[in-house]
């Protein structure tokens, strides 16, 4: 039985209808299980995300940056989860979370664009791989359907499987981050400055900043698109916002909410198919270890990652931890990576789907063909 | 001396970021276009086709509101307030309509995907400054599907020609006979007015609006009677084929070309602007056309708008007095004006900068992303967002052509929504960091490189540059 749920024409005013929609699969799924790649753009801060708070360097580096660790849920003796993250946190009680700290990709240097596309491409370095191990993951996955939830497919899911993308025709609003960086741009421009300042305190008037309901909306929407016996079995969720040089305690906290809501959203709308799901949360690279003169952190090296979902053998924080230590930190400044992230996203897919580790590893990321890792990240 | 890349920007429709800048003198590259401008555009509706989808609608509301009255006397008998007050429209009425509007999105989709490939981008951007000088409006039902042609079958066959030729296309065009009432427009002594065949009378809305916006300017010395005068003179020029009325048989000719009544005209020898025209059907108001598009009023009219819109809100009086002598000089030949245009060293002047309207301001992203092609609907629909309809000004008078009518609040965020959007949708595989340089050349700030190259992710930094103070600017 075909089924056309997924046919999905993003027919916002614009530039759609330019934008050919992708060639749509539709065969007889190989497999029950999910996997959902969230995406953080622009360096989420691991250590604000996942703080640290037994390292007895963390609170002296971090001043008033480790405020919000003061009232976050503990995980253990050395680990507190953001305030921000409940529902987070009580996937953890239910053993449905698992954290992974001091990852890294292979990039070692502190660019967005080129660390994102190492983290999208699965490569050994920028630009070298036009393809994306999401793609290449499904083509292991044959009648399988993979979807962005995004206008266009993100380069972590593009290659030779055609997939689908997919966004609300009525599109949301420029991303908070968007609408700082270009108040930044403007600040000194006599025209543009003033009229900013104007824009900005209506759109505020109007409530759109921080509010939560566009993260539960992304993540019931991207469980519609994958529910379900015709569900995609691989999808991808961009979120943006995480480059947080200044203001990062406001920020960070809302853009917590929204990725919380996102995940806590997609588990209700997935129902009993939570059970088969795996979602991976993961960023470019972290932040620097030492907070900056404007109330945020910098490009960083080390970063933390997430495994949510029914299918994840959680209730741990995996972390080989590096200490925060002057002598510890990678170029003296970054949470030195301990944990290959390529490692740990290839061990959890070949566990999540039935894979030969080592070939999976091989097929992902073909360049470092990382060792699978020893621990056990998935139930099944 | 400033680049060709600055000229693509001053002068044409932005750079494109999949074509390298072309070499050699800036000037050259505007000016060599003059000669090279095609005006002929295919497959895109003509006024013939959308003449005869008009008519069609017509003689259907005329057939509706016969019906309706017909069959009312029965229905008001008990209660008179239950009578429609209008009749419904008919299936055919409703695919007429449909027509007008499918009409204007090819139009529209023909004129942005002209944008973004043609070889004569300061041709196109003539294009669209006369359209706007001689605006029409496509929010009547009647001017829907024409308000588009005024700019293919009047402004581009005479882009390169004299002002004169443009002027009486323009003022023939059914587009511009609709929007300002001409069509209707009835000479009291006229020989039908007379036999009681027509009720309708004068119109001075095509008569005030030629003087005021398309020729002389407003508050250069002309007079109501003036306007009265020349509106008589108007008398008789229409569309043939779509006319309905009594009147309609006297009018010949193809659906949707100009015609000249002779039965509606108003006869006599008439004074406008202090020249006797003596009576002669459809020369008369010619005669009056050729005398305006002469006028040194006119010459300054033009200049000052032409000015305006390549140099500066403020244009600088040096550069409106060298344009208004090319044009009384030449008589009014375009070519000349515009060679005296890009000879004006103020508006080579980098610190003359103009605010990009949302047209403007579309093309240009539309083009440094690498678009080629874009529909119609898609198109309007987001000039509508970003406040400037196509082809529907909210007057006669056109779009303001200056900075404070565009740069606001709102409207800034729906640019950076808009941005945001089309890096996301057509920025795939764009590298900001290599394109900004090359699309806003020597432009570019070091403030904005550095917030392009600090941006979290490749669409950001793209959309980054689509709303950079630089590239709303030109």
């Amino acid at each position: 039985m075909l089924d056309r749920r997924n046919f999905l024409a993003a027919t916002s005013a614009g530039v759609a209808t330019l934008l050919a929609n992708p060639r749509l699969a539709f065969a007889r799924a190989s497999t029950d299980k999910r996997f959902l790649f969230i995406i953080q753009r622009g360096a989420a801060d691991g250590l604000a995300i996942l703080a640290p708070t037994g390292d007895a360097a963390y609170a002296g580096l971090r001043g008033d940056l480790a405020r919000d660790a003061a009232t976050g849920t503990k995980l253990d003796t050395m680990f507190t989860l953001h305030p921000a993250l409940a529902e987070s946190a009580k996937l953890f009680a239910a053993k449905q979370a698992l954290f992974v700290h001091a990852v890294a990709s292979p990039y070692r240097d502190r660019s967005h664009f080129d660390g994102q596309n190492v983290l999208e491409s699965g490569a050994g370095g920028a630009y070298r791989l036009k393809d994306g191990w999401m793609n290449r993951l499904l083509g292991q996955l044959p009648g399988d359907k993979g979807i962005a939830l995004s206008p266009a497919v993100p380069l972590a899911l593009r290659g030779a499987i055609p997939v689908e993308s997919y966004a609300p025709s009525a599109l949301p609003d420029a991303g908070d981050d968007l609408m700082l960086r270009v108040g930044d741009l403007y600040a000194k421009d006599a025209q543009l400055g003033p009229l900013w300042h104007q824009a900005l305190a209506a759109r505020e008037k109007a409530g759109d900043l921080a509010s939560g309901k566009g993260g539960a909306a992304l993540g019931a929407l991207a469980a519609r698109q994958m529910s379900g016996p015709d569900g995609a079995r691989i999808g991808m969720i961009e979120t943006n916002g995480w480059d947080t040089h200044s203001g990062q305690n406001g920020r960070l906290a809302a853009q917590l909410k929204q990725l919380d809501a996102t995940i806590a959203g997609f588990r209700t709308g997935l129902g009993a198919d939570w059970s088969n799901t795996l979602v991976l949360v993961a960023t470019e690279f972290g932040r620097t270890a030492k907070a900056n003169g404007t109330g945020g952190t910098d490009h960083g090296t080390g970063a933390m990652a997430m495994l949510m979902g029914g299918a994840v053998a959680g209730g741990r924080v995996i972390a080989d931890w590096p200490g925060l230590a002057p002598g510890a930190l990678y170029d003296g400044r970054d949470l030195k990576p301990t944990t290959d992230l390529d490692a740990l996203v290839a061990s959890a897919l070949a566990q999540h789907f039935g894979l030969d580790p080592a070939r999976a590893s091989g097929l992902l990321f073909p360049e470092t063909r990382p060792a699978p890792l020893a621990q056990r990240l998935m139930i099944g | 001396m400033v680049s060709t890349n600055f000229a693509e920007n001053r002068f044409g429709l932005g750079a494109r970021a999949d074509e390298p800048t072309a070499s050699g003198d800036p000037r050259g590259w505007a000016s060599e276009q003059l000669s090279r401008f095609e005006p002929h555009v295919a497959g895109i509706p003509d006024s013939r086709s959308v003449a005869i989808e008009l008519a069609d609608y017509f003689q259907q509301r005329a057939m509706t509101k016969r019906t309706a009255q017909a069959a009312a006397p029965a229905a008001t008998m008990m209660t008179p307030a239950s009578m429609p007050a209008k009749a419904p429209k008919t299936p055919e009425m409703m695919a007429a309509r449909v027509a007008g509007r499918e009409a204007y999105a090819t139009l529209v989709g023909a004129r942005i995907n002209s944008a973004l490939t043609t070889p004569t981008p300061f041709a196109e951007r003539l294009t669209h400054f006369w359209a706007n000088h001689f605006a029409v409006s496509a929010a009547k039902a009647t001017t829907v599907g024409f308000a588009g042609l005024l700019e293919y079958e009047a402004i581009r066959p005479h882009l390169m020609g004299r002002f004169e030729d443009m002027l009486v296309a323009v003022e023939q065009h059914p587009a511009m006979l609709f929007y300002l009432d001409q069509a209707t427009s009835v000479g009291p002594n006229s020989a039908l007015a007379q036999r009681g065949r027509n009720k309708k009378g004068l119109n001075e809305n095509l008569a005030r609006e030629i003087l005021e916006l398309h020729t002389l300017g407003v508050r250069t010395g002309y007079a109501q009677a003036d306007v009265t005068e020349f509106a008589r003179a108007l008398t008789g020029w229409t569309v043939a084929g779509i006319s309905r009325g009594p009147a309609s048989r006297f009018v010949t000719g193809e659906p949707g070309q100009f015609a000249f009544v002779d039965g509606l005209h108003e006869p006599g020898d008439r004074t406008i602007v202090g020249r006797r025209y003596r009576s002669g059907g459809e020369e008369q108001a010619r005669a009056v056309l050729a005398d305006l598009a002469v006028h040194p009023a006119t010459a300054r009219h033009i200049a000052t708008k032409l000015a305006r819109h390549f140099a500066a809100d403020d244009p600088p009086p040096v550069m409106v007095a060298r344009l208004e002598a090319a044009f009384l000089k030449s008589r009014g030949d375009l070519p000349t004006v515009y060679r005296a245009l890009l000879a004006s060293p103020e508006a080579w002047d980098p610190a003359n900068v103009k605010f990009r309207n949302p047209w403007d301001w579309t093309v240009a992203s539309l083009r440094a992303v690498g678009l080629k092609r874009i529909d119609g609907d898609a198109t309007a629909a987001l000039l509508t967002q970003l406040g400037q309809p196509v082809w529907r000004p909210d007057s006669p008078a056109g779009f303001d052509d200056i900075a404070a009518a565009w740069a606001g609040p709102d409207a800034l965020v729906r640019r950076v929504e808009a941005a945001q959007r089309l890096a996301l949708r057509a920025g795939q595989g764009l590298d900001a960091r290599t394109v900004a340089p090359r699309i806003l050349g020597a432009s570019l700030t070091p403030a904005t490189a550095t917030a392009i190259a600090r941006s979290e992710s490749p669409a950001t930094g793209l959309a980054l540059m689509l709303v950079s103070p630089e590239f709303l600017r030109r």
